[in-house]
């Protein structure tokens, strides 16, 4: 892959518990995902739903380098997102089920999963917007001088919008301590995204622009992905201001539920499900020398997670209907007159 | 008491919520150096330094997701809007993610937020620079809705809206900016959600908002002095909380119901009031309710045409005798 930050400079071996960590968040991410899925076909799950499969290197990745109070804004393909902060897989699972056990107990659903306790400040549905909401957090962390950063993430799609170039100009001259994340999965939808962008590469190509340097990283390799956002956090906290990065992914399905994804050539989703990040790091993880037992264990206790987690989702009561009435306004009310 | 006018008071109000509360910032386009295009913001970078009061791009939805971040991480902003009309460039950050994040997180999320814009005609901008929007606002459910028509009321309600929990679109009518009037001194907080009863009489209840204030005002005055026809006007200042009460009140008493609106007829924020008032107060009334508005058309630029338009008092008094008489 051609840049930028990915061969700038050597790269120090990462630490075997950091390597381990990596994986077991990827690990969990997957089976979050093909549990998801699964409960969908169920009908366990209902609406909409859009998964991560094949992308988690991004979400681990970024997981892992985060100080615990950085916060993170995600799309509404962001259940690894909000998984990787640490928010539990029952109220994820909860969540998309709509019941009680839910993150928001089925007021937000899978498009707009939030925990502000662990600083995952929202999934956002509509494109483009929170970018310029990121920038919000980042300018707060800034005039308080916390040394928090702001991580948003985004799909290629949101790259022809509005709202990503005002927010990058604003970043910028306001030299806020966030880091974009574009996650180039190559369809917008059902669209793939060179077919509708003027340039090669969405966000990287976009970087000059306002005068931030292109960065181009294989999306699927963690340890890339770990050490660029490593880098781009440390950069935005010491006050250098913001970094956009694009990095390279695919995404195992279709769009949402409701897409098999049939657009995509066959060679295309052989040679990318060739490149799927997780037996490509299982793999490196061994010749590293960290023995398959420990490999084997975190995908067991994953396993155990998911389980459980899905048994407790399933088994939860649904939300009291009192809840639909409620919260709009700070005093936990609705109303608008007297 | 000091005399203030209409723009002076929205630095003041500003101005007192800075002092007091370091939380509370600033930013919009042209808002600092240059002290806003209506001047309603000179002098409150020179106080409070350029970390706090801050100019912008022209990026309309940079500006409110940059309020809207800051809001739930722990400040207090305020951004401007610079004409209401710019509303249509950002309203997906308004009306999607401001106004829904708090029900759609299950209370997680606090957005103390004011988006203070300039609305409204009369200065002969044409149709995409002189529109009424708060019954845009009016209609997403999470936003409260302020549109003062006096400077006290400018000072004290935007000082109430800064300090509420809850996001408000504070509405500053734009050919109010020059008017004047006394504006309390010291520490100045008006409620929100709490109609103003100006005059009282006994025919007939008026109620306005913003610029049709001091023109229904004016109406009561001709009707009273040249028809013997006595008018209560209600200043409605906040359309989201609603005063219901009150003007349930003044109904009552009169028994009949003219709203004055700047908004284009449908829609419109006095239809709200009306169904409210048929709905429970049917029994009392004596008369058909009438809405004095903007007819369902753009604005024109020229002085002439736009004052054909928008309702004036001759427009209220016609309205009121033939309802009266």
């Amino acid at each position: 892959m051609n840049t930028a930050a990915s061969v700038r400079e050597p790269r120090p071996a990462l630490d075997r518990e950091t390597r381990l960590k990596l994986y077991k968040l990827m690990v969990e991410c997957r089976y979050l995902e093909k549990r998801a899925y699964d409960l969908f076909m169920q009908n366990l799950i209902k609406g909409t739903s859009h998964l991560g499969l094949g992308q988690e290197a991004v979400a681990a990745g970024f997981g892992a380098a985060m100080r615990r109070d950085d916060y993170t804004f995600a799309t509404y393909r962001g259940h690894n997102h909000t998984l990787v902060r640490g928010v539990s897989m029952t109220k994820i699972l909860g969540e998309l089920m709509g019941n009680s056990s839910g993150l928001m107990r089925g007021k937000g659903g899978s498009m707009h999963l939030t925990s502000i306790e662990h600083y995952m400040m929202g999934s956002y549905a509509i494109i483009g917007a929170h970018l310029t909401i990121a920038n919000g957090a980042a300018w707060s962390a800034q005039y308080r001088g916390t040394e928090q950063v702001a991580v948003c993430f985004f799909g290629d799609g949101t790259t022809n919008i509005g709202a990503f170039h005002e927010a990058l100009n604003f970043a910028v001259i306001w030299k806020l301590p966030v880091v974009f994340v574009c996650e180039n999965n190559r369809y917008m939808e059902y669209t793939a995204i060179h077919e509708v962008t003027a340039v090669e590469h969405p966000a990287a190509d976009r970087a000059s622009a306002y005068g931030l340097e292109p960065i181009l990283i294989d999306g699927n390799d963690v340890e890339v992905v770990y050490q660029t956002a490593t880098r781009a956090l440390d950069v935005a906290r010491r006050g250098g201001g913001p970094s956009l990065i694009e990095a390279e992914t695919y995404r195992h399905g279709g769009h949402s539920r409701a897409d098999p994804g049939k657009y995509r050539p066959d060679e295309e989703v052989k040679e990318w499900l060739g490149k799927d990040p997780l037996p490509r790091y299982r793999k490196r993880l061994l010749e590293v020398g960290i023995p398959e037992d420990a490999i084997a264990a975190i995908e067991a206790e994953a396993q155990k997670k998911i389980d459980q987690a899905t048994e407790e989702a399933r088994n939860a009561p649904p939300s009291d209907e009192s809840i639909a009435f409620q919260d709009v306004w700070a005093d936990g009310g609705v109303a608008w007159r007297n | 008491m000091a005399e203030l006018t209409y723009r002076e008071a929205v630095a003041a109000g500003i101005a007192q919520e800075m002092r007091r509360d370091s939380r509370v910032v600033f930013l919009g386009e042209d808002v600092a150096r240059a002290g806003g295009v209506f001047k309603a913001t000179v002098g409150l970078l020179d106080e409070f330094g350029p970390d706090r009061v801050r100019d912008t791009p022209i990026s309309e939805q940079a500006i409110l997701g940059a309020a809207m971040g800051a809001a739930m991480t722990g400040l207090r902003p305020v951004a401007e809007i610079m004409f209401s009309d710019f509303f249509a460039v950002c309203w997906d950050i308004v009306a999607n993610e401001i106004a829904k994040t708090r029900y759609m997180t299950d209370g997680q999320v606090s957005l103390p937020l004011v988006i203070r814009s300039g609305n409204g005609g009369g200065s002969r901008f044409g149709a995409q620079h002189s529109q009424s929007v708060e019954n845009w606002a009016m209609a997403i459910p999470g936003l409260k809705v302020v549109a003062p028509a006096s400077p006290a009321d400018v000072k004290g309600l935007l000082a109430a809206s800064i300090r509420d929990e809850d996001p408000v679109l504070f509405f500053e009518q734009k050919s109010l900016y020059a008017t004047k009037g006394e504006v309390p001194d010291g520490e100045h907080v008006v409620p929100l959600g709490q109609a103003s009863v100006l005059r009282r009489g006994d025919d007939v209840t008026i109620c306005a908002l913003a610029l049709m204030v001091p023109r229904a005002l004016q109406a009561a005055k001709i009707l009273e002095e040249e028809h013997g026809i006595s008018a209560t006007v209600v200043d409605v200042r906040s359309l989201v909380p609603l005063d219901t009460q009150t003007i349930l009140n003044e109904v009552a008493h009169t028994g009949r119901l003219v709203t004055v609106e700047e908004n284009p007829r449908l829609c419109g924020w006095g239809a709200e009031i009306a169904s409210i008032v048929a709905e429970e107060l049917f029994w009392d009334l004596d008369g058909p309710i009438v809405r004095v508005t903007t007819p369902h058309i753009p604005l024109a630029a020229a002085n002439n045409l736009e004052d054909a338009q928008i309702p004036n008092a001759d427009k209220i008094v016609a309205r009121v005798r033939e309802l009266v008489d």
